[in-house]
């Protein structure tokens, strides 16, 4: 059973170490094919076919594929369309593979795991395919040779000793390992090369990747664009000695030229421009920085520019003049260049073609949806059909001769405009998973019909007859709170928060709690809802609805009736909600004071200590901050957008949602006295008083100081700036105030030191999120930890483990703000639906003042977008705005432009780009002659060449704390 | 070192042995000739020396002398040269202490110590070269030197160590048998334990690394009980191996002493 042939391996890293390891070789290890009659196999084992098929019109012999590392990191796209079966997977590959990308290695698995005829070969451990490093070799050539010497076994392996045989061939993008096998004696190719002579499906030659390995060969000619990267090695030195910085890279959302690097340990981030700065980096990779010398520091342009018009070819034009001109006598920030890229990051991109010049070419430019990615050069011989869809696109390289990275299509999407593809873009676009539930997800589910049983009422409190109820948005089917109140005997109050029961359904361990952990949480869109848990729980069995019996974890508290905890318990327990309200419906019943039920009474009672509550939360330095929140009024036949209605707020919502924060609370302070190590909590760190800087500086324009020293002094200066003229102005402020704060984060409390569990927003010293298990993950983990601290529930193993759990964190926090982004998204699409062949005029305020733009916001639909004042490239505008950049203003004759300023704009949707539809503004008051547009009740004349362009999603920080409901 | 893993997709270790299989142990008894038993044993790249010294009269610190049963010393020491980086201290400090009073306690349980009153019996330990498991290999050695030195034991002491590799797509976390030195450092809980595998009856558990939960220290634990019923073959064998030797060597002494 055991061969056993000790082998010794030196590896060095850091200090010099000697390290020897043992490796044993096997000779139980089976090839895995049909074919051969030697090893003795086990039948999960046999995978590749007797008779594999015969793809390829030039190879026309049955054989196996097997692929070296290279093809598998850049050509997976050509793989996951699994035209190419019976391929073999040597553990070398594997393991170089893991090394170089995770996401890969993932990838590669699910390719295994699906059975596609993928065999993984375990050669490195096999005896006669194990191959020992000599001495000056690299590992990569070890590497080499080991793939080598595994087809080479195989072709001998899989020939019988009548002389019948199957060949393997190795596809390599590698020249090198190419040539060195065809000098061996055996089949080697390119990905291309093979993929060329696949007659049957020619579309695969769209999605091969150009990534070339002989780099430089194809512009030796032309002056590089680009300064080349440095070494790895370099970059390590010189991040060793302090030379080099290394960080998260930001592209601009507004300038395609200019970026930010956040590096550790620096306060303030270091800002890249121009091509030269930004050096081939790409939105979120990971990159090396040299900082420029204090002298050549630069500001943060005020220009918006975007990446416009055709391709230009190879070369960049002087667009860079406009940075430059930038910066005068402006505070300068540290700034830097990228010299190396450590690890990029791409992933595939949605987005349009746009087409080439002539009818026929295979190059064409790809123009992401995403403002902060740059266009991508890619090669299709569908064209023709690709240019009403939208595609997904991957990138693989990026030449220092190419203006733009090469890609290759990975496939279409659908038509642009549809609604669905629309849809299924933002979805990709923030990596939202959103396919059906699998059915090992499905068989975890109950089986109906469901009924409360003799077991759950033994282990229950039974509160039936309590007058509970619950109170939430019109539509709303996923109740997963309900709230009861009633005054005891001694004039105190009893209250009660009941929450749906999730993890009595959702087992740790299970498919389904896997599938639920990795939505993380479910995503509301404008006119869809997608699940983190199947329908049946989420809007059936889980979901507290009116008159029916449920399963809740309760959690009540004895009252004063100043709202001072007296006590506090947790238990599971079964309900049966009197009513499922709106909020409309409990205020109607509140201020109806001829109704004296139980109901009623109790409503008025939580009312009232809610009002209370909500004081003693603000007295201790609690934000009330803002979002405009809006809804769409859906023509339920045409599924079109008929009207926009900002959200409204009344008692009934701080009411539910002071007991939902006043029970989150209660419960992270038992979690974490329960377990100090793996508690699950949720923290919002205090921001950097940098952040409010620039909101700091408008404000003060307009005569009011803003304290950010403590989160109480901050709340109370937002009270006080109120401009009688000006009503909406305090709103905006809050809009802004929200921008500048960081995002709420779940964290393991194992990870962090204490005094950092604060949440700064709700001014409390620690926070949990409990009351929402049907939409949030995060809840369902609370349940768990509350549930064994109560003795309800047995522990996990999982549960005490905190890196486990971190990472579980991480993920939450990931999707959590996917999920704002797409929510967001969602409501700019359905305002661009809404706009189709409508102009409107609207009142707007500015928000910042820019440069060469007005940045608008427009309350009513929650939309913003900016207004170019500067004349484009070969424009004249009739009048010229002057920038004050002290006052942050914009002078044109008499009219000044103030932040925070009211302005009336006109609205309408570009639709002459269709692949890009853009929604363009024109102003309407203050007039300005030349410049702004009659109202729309006027005759209109020539529109002019000012527009707003809308956001798809913006980045901003957002306010975290908000949800669905608004609820905390 | 990125993507090591405790085991891989494909059902083998870093070493690329399976979750049951032990290391290779190659041992030999007999091998000083001043002490009254001797072995060495390797297990894996685990090389450990063991002398045993008695049973013999107590010399000095009289006072630790038992009437009713032998006193038994043990010391654990490694080799300044025995691991990658070399080490301060062969032993004295914390860790070996700590390894002698376990060791102490293992063989007291071990040895019929009743039938040497007021004698003293002597263990020394050296590990030459340190790969993970190091105090199982130890006390493995040990027993063998106590074979050799002709102290009566109740049974082989065998010690085996065993961990848990997390779960891997659904399927239960994996036990893990013979830990070397580069599983021990990829984390996971580390059980030691040192059983007397024919009376089926454990001397020594010893639970170290990160936490285990209740519920797998059942399998866990089984592990290291089979791996230490597999180690007590090899022993048996090799000892049975060196009784016959021995008996041959005198044999052919013994012929040329009559020629």
């Amino acid at each position: 059973m055991k061969t056993s042939k000790v082998f010794v391996k030196k590896t060095k890293r850091g200090t010099i170490l000697k390290i020897v390891r043992e490796h044993y070789l096997r000779t139980d290890l089976t090839c895995g094919s049909y074919f051969c009659k030697k090893c003795f196999h086990a039948p999960k084992d046999l995978i590749l076919d007797e008779v594999p098929e015969i793809l390829s019109s030039t190879y026309n012999f049955h054989h196996y594929l097997l692929l070296d590392t290279n093809i598998i990191l850049d050509q997976m796209d050509i793989l996951e369309t699994k035209v190419l079966s019976n391929i073999i997977l040597l553990q070398t590959v594997l393991e170089e593979v893991r090394n170089r990308s995770s996401s890969i290695y993932k990838r590669t698995l699910d390719l295994v795991g699906n059975k596609n005829k993928y065999y993984t070969f375990v050669n490195e451990h096999h005896r006669e395919t194990h191959v020992e490093s000599k001495d000056c070799e690299s590992s990569n050539d070890r590497n080499d040779r080991a793939i080598r010497r595994a087809v080479e076994w195989y072709n001998e392996h899989l020939t019988t000793p009548g002389g019948v045989s199957l060949k393997v061939i190795l596809l390599t993008d590698d020249r090198n390992n190419r040539d060195l096998a065809i000098a061996q004696g055996l089949i080697a190719l390119s990905m291309k090369d093979y993929v060329q002579t696949l007659e049957k499906h020619p579309f695969l030659l769209d999605k091969l990747s150009h990534k070339s390995y002989d780099a430089d060969a194809d512009g030796k000619l032309r002056a590089p664009l680009f300064p080349a990267h440095l070494s790895a090695e370099q970059v390590h030195i010189g991040i060793k000695n302090g030379k080099l910085l290394q960080g998260v890279f930001y592209a601009s959302r507004d300038n395609f030229l200019e970026g930010t690097v956040n590096v550790d340990g620096m306060d303030k981030s270091v800002l890249l421009q121009g091509h030269e700065g930004l050096n081939r980096a790409v939105d979120g990779d990971h990159v090396a920085v040299e900082m420029l010398p204090e002298t050549q520091w630069s500001a943060p342009s005020e220009v918006v520019m975007q990446d416009e018009g055709g391709d230009p070819g190879d070369v960049n034009p002087d667009e860079e003049q406009v940075l430059e001109s930038a910066v005068n006598g402006k505070e300068r920030t540290p700034t830097g260049k990228v010299v190396a890229i450590i690890r990029r990051n791409w992933r595939q991109y949605c987005g349009v073609i746009q087409l080439g010049f002539y009818q026929g070419a295979i190059n064409h430019i790809f123009v992401p949806a995403e403002r902060k990615i740059p266009k991508i050069r890619i090669e299709t011989r569908q064209a023709d059909v690709l240019a009403n869809q939208r595609i997904i696109v991957a990138i693989d390289s990026w030449s220092r001769y190419s203006r733009y990275p090469k890609g290759h299509f990975v496939r279409a999407l659908g038509e642009i405009g549809d609604k669905d593809t629309e849809n299924e873009v933002l979805l990709l676009e923030h990596d939202i998973p959103h396919t059906k539930f699998s059915d090992a997800v499905l068989a975890c589910l109950p089986k109906m019909p469901w009924a409360i049983t003799k077991e759950d009422e033994d282990c229950r409190v039974d509160l039936r007859n309590v007058c509970i109820c619950s109170v939430d948005p019109p539509g709303c089917t996923d109740i997963d709170d309900a709230l009861h109140c009633f005054q005891l005997p001694n004039g105190n109050y009893e209250v009660g928060v009941h929450i749906a029961d999730v993890s009595h359904f959702i087992r740790p361990g299970t498919a389904l709690d896997k599938e639920a952990s990795r939505r993380g949480t479910t995503v509301y869109l404008t006119d869809k809802r997608l699940d983190m848990v199947p329908e049946l729980l989420s809007s059936n069995l889980c979901s507290l609805r009116g008159q029916e019996e449920r399963l809740s974890f309760s959690c009540i508290w004895e009252l004063t009736p100043d709202a001072q905890i007296l006590s506090t318990r947790f238990h599971k327990s079964i309900i049966c909600s009197k009513k499922a309200m709106t909020y409309e419906e409990a205020q109607l019943i509140i201020d109806d004071s001829s109704q004296n039920d139980d109901l009623a009474l109790g409503l008025r009672g939580l009312n009232n200590l809610a009002k209370k509550l909500k004081k003693q939360r603000t007295d201790n330095g609690a934000l009330v901050l803002a979002s405009p929140e809006v809804r769409f009024h859906v023509d339920s036949e045409t599924h079109e957008p008929l009207e926009v209605v900002v959200k409204k707020l009344r008692d009934t919502n701080s009411m539910v949602e002071e007991f939902m924060l006043l029970a989150n609370i209660s419960v992270a302070t038992r979690i974490l006295a329960e377990f100090p190590e793996c508690a699950i909590l949720r923290r919002h760190p205090t921001p950097p008083i940098s952040n409010f800087e620039p909101l700091m500086r408008s404000l003060k324009t307009q005569g009011f100081d803003l304290d950010v020293t403590t989160g109480k002094g901050f709340s109370d200066s937002l009270d006080k700036a109120v401009k009688p003229e000006n009503p909406f102005f305090n709103n905006m402020v809050r809009i802004l105030a929200t921008r500048c704060m960081l995002q709420a984060v779940y964290f393991c409390s194992g990870m962090i030191q204490p005094d950092e569990y604060k949440h700064y927003g709700l001014a409390v010293p620690i926070y949990t999120h409990f009351t929402s298990p049907i939409r949030r993950y995060a809840d369902i983990m609370v349940h768990r930890l509350l549930a064994v601290c109560i003795g309800a529930d047995h522990m996990s193993p999982e549960m005490l483990d905190k890196n486990f759990s971190n990472q579980v964190c991480k993920n939450l926090n990931y999707r959590n703000r996917m999920a704002q982004y797409a929510g967001r998204a969602s409501v700019a699409l359905h305002t661009h639906l809404f706009f189709r062949n409508k102009i409107q005029d609207e009142q707007g305020y500015i928000l910042y003042v820019r440069k060469n733009a007005l940045l608008i916001l427009i309350p009513k639909y929650g939309l913003e977008g900016t207004v170019y004042v500067a004349p484009k490239k070969g424009e004249v505008l009739p009048v010229t705005f002057v920038y004050d950049e002290e006052q942050q203003t914009q002078t044109c004759g008499s009219v000044v432009f103030n932040p925070f300023d009211p302005v009336k704009v006109q609205l309408s949707l570009d639709q002459s780009d269709r692949q890009r539809e853009k929604l363009v503004f024109k102003l309407v008051e203050p007039v300005i002659p030349g410049f702004s547009v009659p109202s729309v009740e006027l005759p209109t004349e020539e529109p002019m060449e000012v527009e707003i362009v809308s956001e798809k999603a913006r980045p901003a920080a957002p306010p975290a704390k908000r949800t669905k409901k608004g609820k905390r | 070192m990125a993507g090591l893993q405790l085991l891989s997709e494909y059902g083998l270790r870093v070493d690329g042995r399976r979750p049951n299989e032990l290391r290779q142990i190659r041992c030999k008894m007999g091998v000083f000739s001043q002490p009254d038993g001797s072995a060495y044993l390797e297990q894996g790249n685990t090389k450990v020396l063991a002398a045993v010294y008695g049973p013999h009269e107590v010399r000095l610190n009289r006072s630790k002398t038992h009437h009713d049963r032998a006193y038994i010393n043990c010391q654990f020491s490694m080799a300044v040269f025995s691991t990658s980086e070399r080490k301060r201290r062969p032993r004295g400090d914390r860790k070996s202490q700590e390894m002698d009073m376990n060791l102490n306690q293992i063989f007291e349980s071990a040895i019929r110590t009743e039938l040497y009153p007021r004698s003293r019996i002597d263990i020394y330990l050296e590990v030459l070269q340190a790969d993970g498991s190091n105090f199982s290999a130890c006390v493995n050695a040990a027993t063998l030197a106590l074979i050799d030195a002709g102290i009566p034991l109740k049974d082989y002491v065998c010690s085996c160590t065993s961990t848990l590799a997390p779960s891997q797509g659904g399927a239960p976390p994996t036990p893990m048998v013979d830990v070397n030195h580069v599983e021990e450092t990829l984390g996971g809980p580390g059980l030691n334990m040192s059983t007397l595998p024919r009376l089926d009856s454990v001397v020594h558990l010893e639970l170290s690394g990160t936490r285990l939960h209740l519920s797998h220290i059942d399998p866990v634990a089984e592990k290291a009980s089979t791996g230490a019923a597999d180690i007590m073959a090899v022993l048996d064998k090799a000892v049975r191996g060196h009784v016959a030797q021995c008996l041959h060597a005198r044999e052919l002494s013994g012929q040329g002493a009559d020629a």
